[in-house]
This record gives C-alpha cells, sequence and structure tokens, in this order.
C-alpha cells in the first residue's frame, strides 16, 4: 500500500502535469455527458411532441386494445381464432403464422441451399454453370420482385375450383383458392402417446451414442450410432401406432359445385415460402461452398493416407470442420429469413406485421405495435442467435 | 560426383533428344474436356443429363415468351391475348415514361433527365480510376450534386422551376433516389456507429451497441412503417414530413446498422502495431482515423460494403409497401388499369424490372470485384 502511494507521487513529482482539459479520461467524461445530455433532450422532445399529438389526435395511449374484439377475419389461423377474438389474440396468430412460414422456409432454404452449394463445387461442368447460374440471378434481384413473380405472376395461373388441378387423383385439389390436401386425424391419444415415445427415443438414442462412444474410446470398435437413432426415432413412434390399433384416418378434401372443402393451403403461404426458400437458398449455397473451400486440401490427403474411407472423411474430417465457417453465416441468413417473412404484407399472407398492419389502422396506435412488432421480431432475432452460439460453441475449434 | 562424360565402350548412344509425340487424343482437346467435366463417371454422365434436361425446361420457354410468342405492337391487352402465351412488349413502351419517372409532370421532366445524365456523368469518371481530378470529382459528386439535384427535382419558385410534389414522383426516379441517398447517408453514419462501438468511453460503446443491434434485428418494413406512422408524431404540431422523406430517413438509419458492422469488421482487422504506430506519432485521435486507419480498414472491406449497397439497392422496392412508386411499385400499379388487363402483362413487367435490377446489381458486384484486384496492396499472404 505504502510503496503503492510513494510509487506514484514519485511519477507525479517526475511528469510534468498536463492541463485538466488534455487529459483523456477528463475529455471522455465530457464527450459522453454531452453526448446523454443531446439524446436526453432528443428523446425528451420526441416524446413530449408524441404525447401532444396523440391527444390532439384523439388517439389512445397504452395497451388496453390488445383487449378489445377485433372486427377482422384471417385466412391463416394456426390456432384458434373465433369471431369475439380480440386484437391481442389476432397478434398471437400473426405471431404463430410468422414462426411456421420461417420455420418452414429455413428448413427448405437450408436443403437446397446445400444442394447448391455443393453442385457449385461439382467437377461437372453443366451442374457447376447451372449451380452459379442461379446463384447470380437469384442474389441479385429483389426478393419483393420474386415474391411478385411467383403469386402475381405464376400462381394466377392456377384455374378455378371446378377446374382444379388434381395430381394424385381425388387426394389433392390445386386451385386458385389453394392447394386442398387431405387432413390427417388421430384417434385421441394416439398423438401423445406417440409424441411420448418419440422423446423416450431421443434420449435412448443419447444414451446409445454416449455409450458407443465410450466403447470406441476402450476397444477401437465403431457402432452405427447414426442408424440406431434414426431407426429409434422413427421407430418407436410407429410401434405405439401401430400397436394402438392404427387409428388413422384421412380425410379427403371434397370438390363442391364452386369450391373445394378441406384442410387447405393458402396460395399467399405458397408463394411466399416459394420466394423466401429460393431466395435464401442462393445465400445459403454461397456460405456452404465457401465454408467447404475453407477446408484445405492437405486434410482430406491426410485423412485419405490414414486410411480413411471416403465416407469418414467427409464425415469425420471435411464435414466438421466446414461447419464451423458455415455456422456463423448460417445463423444470419436464418434470421434474414425470419426477418423477411414480413414481405408477407405485399401478397396478403397473414403474418406479424400484416396483422400488426390491420390492427394499427383500426386503432391508429401505431406507437404501441410498433413497440410489439420490434419486441417480437428482437426476441426471435435473440433466441436464434443463443441458440445457433450454443451449437457454434459446440463445433468450435478447442484451442490449447 | 557423377560421371558425365561418355563411356566409349558403349554401342550406341543417342546424341540428341527425341521429338515428343503428340499426347494421345484422347487426352487433349475439346473431346478430353468433355470426357473430364461432363462424362467421367456414370454418375457424373447422369449428372449431365440432369443439368441439360433443366436447362432445356427453362431456356427454350423464356425465350419462348420474349421473343418468339411475343405481342411487339398493338394498343390494350386484348392485342396481347392473341399471339399465345408470350410477352406483351407494347404494354412496357406505353408506360415506359412512368416505369422512368412516375407521375411527374411532362413538362418538367428535362429536370429529372438533367439529374439523371449529371449522375452518371459525375459518377462514372469517379469510378475509372484512371481519370485525373479525384478531389474535384468526388467534391461535385458528393458536395454539389446532391444539392442541385434537390432544386432540380423538389422546385425552387424563386429560381422559376415549380415545385413537384414527391406524391407524382415515381418510377425508376424514385428508386434511384432512395438508394443513393441510402448509400450516402449510411456510410458515415455507419463509420461513426463503428467507431462507437470500439470506443473507450463506456456510454458511447453501449449506444453504439444498442442502437446497431436493434435496427439489426428488426425488419425494413416494421421499420418503414414505423417511419411512416410515427415519424409525424414525433415533430411539433402542425409540421408535417414528406411522404418520401420518412421513407429515406427509415432507410438511412436501418442501412447504417448494417453498414456499421461491415466496417467494424475492417477495423478490427487492422494490427494492433498501426493504433499504436499513429498514437507514436502524436496524431490525434481523428487523424489517426482518418489518415491512418480508415483508408486500410475501408479498403479491406469493400466486398462488404458493396454487398451492402447492393442488398439496399434490392430493398428499395420495400419503399412500394408504404405507398411509394418505386419501379417494382409502378409495375405493381399497373395492374389497376383495365387496358392492358391480359394475363401476360404483369409478368412482362416483371421482366423488365428484372433486367433493370439486375443490370444494377451485378454491375455493382463486378465493379466490387474489380476494384478489390486493384487495391490488393500485398494484405493478403
Amino acid at each position: 500500500m505504502a510503496s503503492d502511494a510513494s510509487g506514484s507521487r514519485r511519477s507525479d513529482d517526475l511528469a510534468p502535469k498536463a492541463a485538466f482539459y488534455n487529459d483523456p479520461k477528463i475529455r471522455g467524461y465530457f464527450y459522453q455527458a454531452v453526448v446523454v445530455l443531446l439524446l436526453a433532450w432528443g428523446i425528451w422532445s420526441i416524446v413530449s411532441n408524441t404525447i401532444e399529438n396523440l391527444q390532439t389526435r384523439n388517439i389512445a395511449q397504452g395497451f388496453g386494445f390488445l383487449d378489445v374484439t377485433a372486427g377482422f377475419d384471417l385466412s391463416v389461423a394456426l390456432i384458434d381464432y373465433p369471431k369475439n377474438a380480440t386484437y391481442g389474440r389476432a397478434i398471437l396468430v400473426g405471431i404463430v403464422n410468422t414462426l411456421v412460414v420461417a420455420v418452414i422456409g429455413i428448413f427448405f432454404a437450408t436443403l437446397l441451399g446445400f444442394i447448391i452449394g455443393v453442385a457449385r463445387l461439382s467437377k461437372n461442368f453443366v451442374i457447376q454453370r447451372l449451380a452459379t447460374g442461379y446463384v447470380e440471378t437469384i442474389r441479385n434481384l429483389p426478393l419483393l420482385l420474386q415474391l411478385f413473380f411467383w403469386y402475381f405472376g405464376v400462381l394466377s395461373f392456377l384455374p378455378n375450383p371446378r377446374d382444379s388441378l388434381k395430381p394424385m387423383g381425388e387426394a389433392i385439389f390445386i386451385n386458385n383458392r389453394g392447394f386442398f390436401v387431405p387432413e390427417i386425424v388421430l384417434a385421441p391419444g394416439i398423438a401423445q402417446g406417440m409424441l411420448i415415445a418419440a422423446a423416450i427415443a431421443v434420449a435412448a438414442a443419447v444414451l446409445v451414442r454416449n455409450w458407443a462412444k465410450r466403447r470406441q474410446d476402450l476397444t477401437g470398435k465403431p457402432f452405427p450410432v447414426g442408424l440406431t437413432a434414426a431407426g429409434l426415432v422413427l421407430g418407436l413412434p410407429l410401434l405405439v401406432f401401430v400397436v394402438s390399433g392404427a387409428a388413422i384416418q384421412l380425410v379427403y378434401p371434397v370438390k363442391g359445385a364452386f369450391n373445394v372443402t378441406g384442410a387447405r393451403v393458402v396460395p399467399e403461404f405458397i408463394a411466399l415460402l416459394l420466394a423466401l426458400t429460393s431466395y435464401t437458398a442462393a445465400f445459403i449455397a454461397e456460405i456452404v461452398r465457401a465454408g467447404i473451400m475453407a477446408v484445405s486440401h492437405g486434410q482430406t490427403e491426410a485423412a485419405r493416407s490414414l486410411g480413411l474411407s471416403p465416407s469418414h472423411t467427409l464425415r469425420l474430417v471435411v464435414i466438421p470442420q466446414a461447419m464451423r465457417v458455415i455456422i456463423p453465416p448460417l445463423t444470419s441468413q436464418y434470421l434474414n429469413l425470419t426477418k423477411n417473412s414480413s414481405l408477407a404484407v405485399a401478397v396478403g399472407y397473414p403474418d406479424l406485421v400484416y396483422i400488426g398492419g390491420t390492427v394499427l389502422n383500426q386503432t391508429g396506435q401505431s406507437v404501441e405495435v410498433v413497440a410489439i412488432w420490434m419486441l417480437i421480431y428482437l426476441t426471435i432475432s435473440v433466441a436464434t442467435s443463443a441458440f445457433m452460439n450454443w451449437y457454434n460453441r459446440r463445433v468450435a475449434i478447442v484451442e490449447r | 560426383m557423377s560421371d558425365t562424360s561418355v563411356d566409349p565402350n558403349r554401342a550406341f548412344v543417342r546424341a540428341e533428344m527425341l521429338t515428343a509425340r503428340p499426347a494421345p487424343g484422347l487426352t487433349v482437346g475439346p473431346i478430353a474436356w468433355m470426357r473430364e467435366n461432363l462424362a467421367s463417371s456414370p454418375g457424373n454422365f447422369l449428372l449431365t443429363l440432369v443439368g441439360i434436361l433443366i436447362l432445356y425446361k427453362l431456356i427454350p420457354p423464356v425465350i419462348e415468351f420474349a421473343f418468339i410468342k411475343a405481342t411487339w405492337t398493338g394498343t390494350n391487352g386484348a392485342d396481347c391475348r392473341i399471339a399465345g402465351f408470350g410477352a406483351c412488349w407494347p404494354y412496357v413502351v406505353d408506360y415506359l415514361d412512368e416505369f422512368a419517372y412516375g407521375r411527374y409532370p411532362f413538362a418538367e421532366r428535362w429536370r429529372v433527365n438533367t439529374v439523371f445524365v449529371l449522375f452518371f456523368a459525375l459518377m462514372v469518371p469517379l469510378m475509372i480510376p484512371k481519370l485525373p481530378h479525384k478531389g474535384w470529382n468526388a467534391l461535385a459528386f458528393f458536395g454539389i450534386f446532391p444539392v442541385v439535384a434537390f432544386f432540380l427535382l423538389v422546385g425552387s419558385p424563386t429560381l422559376g422551376l415549380p415545385i413537384v410534389e414527391t406524391r407524382n414522383w415515381g418510377g425508376l426516379l424514385v428508386t434511384l433516389v432512395v438508394a443513393v441517398t441510402g448509400i450516402v447517408a449510411s456510410l458515415p453514419m455507419g463509420i461513426l456507429l463503428a467507431l462507437g462501438r470500439r470506443s473507450k468511453m463506456p456510454i458511447i460503446r453501449l449506444l453504439s451497441v444498442v442502437y446497431i443491434e436493434v435496427w439489426r434485428g428488426v425488419p425494413l418494413i416494421t421499420v418503414l412503417f414505423m417511419a411512416n406512422t410515427m415519424l409525424p408524431l414525433f415533430v411539433h404540431e402542425g409540421q408535417s414530413i414528406d411522404n418520401l422523406l420518412r421513407a429515406l430517413i427509415g432507410v438511412a438509419f436501418f442501412s447504417a446498422a448494417y453498414m456499421a458492422e461491415v466496417v467494424r469488421g475492417g477495423l478490427q482487422a487492422i494490427p494492433k502495431g498501426q493504433y499504436e504506430g499513429a498514437m507514436a506519432l502524436g496524431l490525434s485521435y481523428w487523424k489517426m482515423m482518418l489518415l491512418i486507419i480508415l483508408p486500410q480498414a475501408l479498403k479491406l472491406v469493400i466486398p462488404g460494403i458493396v454487398n451492402t449497397f447492393i442488398g439496399l439497392f434490392k430493398d428499395t422496392t420495400l419503399v412500394a409497401i408504404v405507398g411509394l412508386f418505386d419501379l417494382l411499385g409502378m409495375i405493381q400499379a399497373t395492374r389497376a388499369n383495365p387496358v392492358w388487363a391480359a394475363p401476360t402483362t404483369m409478368l412482362t413487367g416483371y421482366l423488365v424490372a428484372a433486367i433493370v435490377y439486375f443490370t444494377f446489381c451485378y454491375g455493382m458486384s463486378r465493379y466490387s470485384q474489380y476494384m478489390e484486384r486493384r487495391l490488393a496492396t500485398g494484405h493478403k499472404r
């Protein structure tokens, strides 16, 4: 303690003291104080103006409108949306619809993106050029244009219900009111049983994997973990299904005089899904290509000279290293897809932004609606990044 | 060590080299190329067939649509139904002015043309590295041109130019105004935010991080809706903010956050020695940044910056959703006109839009690749 104090005193004595206004620390405090004051003044003037404007325009404030009955109908509602539902309920439907299109879009975009990314590295000239052409074209066109193309260009040529397309006999009807598919109705209880079976299967697969890893570490004998896990996860629910009497019923769509009734997938959803999938797939393809190219050829050669088979080389050496490069940008593409799903408002698929916009128009409470939008999208962003960061930590390189 | 002199006991010694024989016919030339790249194995050959099938399904219908079955002359939609399923080009000719200017008054369109000509006349020499006077050129483009363009487009009664309300603007004009404003505004804002995020002052760092993460976490549409509905509430009663200006503010704030992250990547890639060297020379913070760090950092992230520009250019289409008529919005608006109602009208319009957007975006990406090669001064190993 004492020596510290004397030491600092000594350096004070030696160094010529700079003027206080040249001290970077004091300057830092000063700049920050100025920024905070300016910001506070800006926020205060915005808030006071907004309150004043809202009062003169007779617009209510607060989130009370969420309990008011919404007067509009929705073409897609995957959760219960009764006639007298509230605005809050409508927004909840919007959140579910956004998540549904985002999750399905992410699935297909990943699939298509990996295929095209690998195709861009193909030794086959035609395939490689096709994939390059796809990526270059799609990436240089606005997503909204592609969405319009699918919705107003392609899907508008679907026939009316009377002349529905029937690609699979009387099971599926395709017309300009949507895709009508058979509804799967399970006897009560079976779905829950299958879910429980699936959960048990996942737990068993984890146990098998741990056991197999221990055995391989001890004895060197490999065990087909992937196949076993797939068999368990698919097999156990199927077993429950068969044992419980296979009480499944397919309710086929019925074609009436003017319309088709049955489980309907609206064309807005199809168009949005097509646009989001094809657009994001082009970006994912580039990420996958960069990821695979980042694994040096020496890695493959070393793996082969160790005696690993080509499939083991790919599975144990190339893919794990490529994934490290792929995961972070892939995450931001997933987030982009989720955010881009808000273009639904342009074709009328009732997602969060569409329903929020309707609520905004009816109530005029723009501040609250925008706050809800931002809160929900930020939550989705944070949740997705958290999950992908967790996954990224698992695959990240372990350095000594 | 080795004895190179010829052993006299040897019966035969070749004195000169044989001339090389040509490689076997199957390993060179187009045949070999095809064998290697199209059919090196049965699987590869199958892939070639699949590829050719896809091309066959893709290319002929597009050519048929755009040229063979297309209608070239006509006055309304009915004329476009006759030739079959082909493009309706007279519709594009009829609407060409709207696609370029929107509803800008006919008598005043020379002003838009002047702005377009000025824009390209100033930008092209700026982009060609060999041409001299870059400083004056940049000053003219970034300093003088925006002012001239503003007065020409908006109008000024004192200069004898009638005011043209922005609700009459449309087409490519709006697309370029939104894109250029967004690009010009987002770069300096993004640089400031990136510097703020790497600042040692905790409050400034926190504010920058919050700003960047919030804007990057929400979709542009919500930002545009917000700008459209909330900005009028933020100003004093009686004042109003122009519709186009609202969208411009929203786009600029939004893209600044993305630009900030790109610039931050460049700042992080600069070795610490550069900062220390600059400080050891006694440069102030701003001199260090402007003279030493930013020139190197920005050069490193040119591809990222251009990608952000391309993204921004594509995103300008979203202003159509909040009621502005950019190129795509204008094309979409023609759906309401019954005169040109034909099955292929909209597809023709989308084809035009696709060509325009592709030209701009592809051009930008090519130019960035060119600049990247030119500016590569030994940072790559």
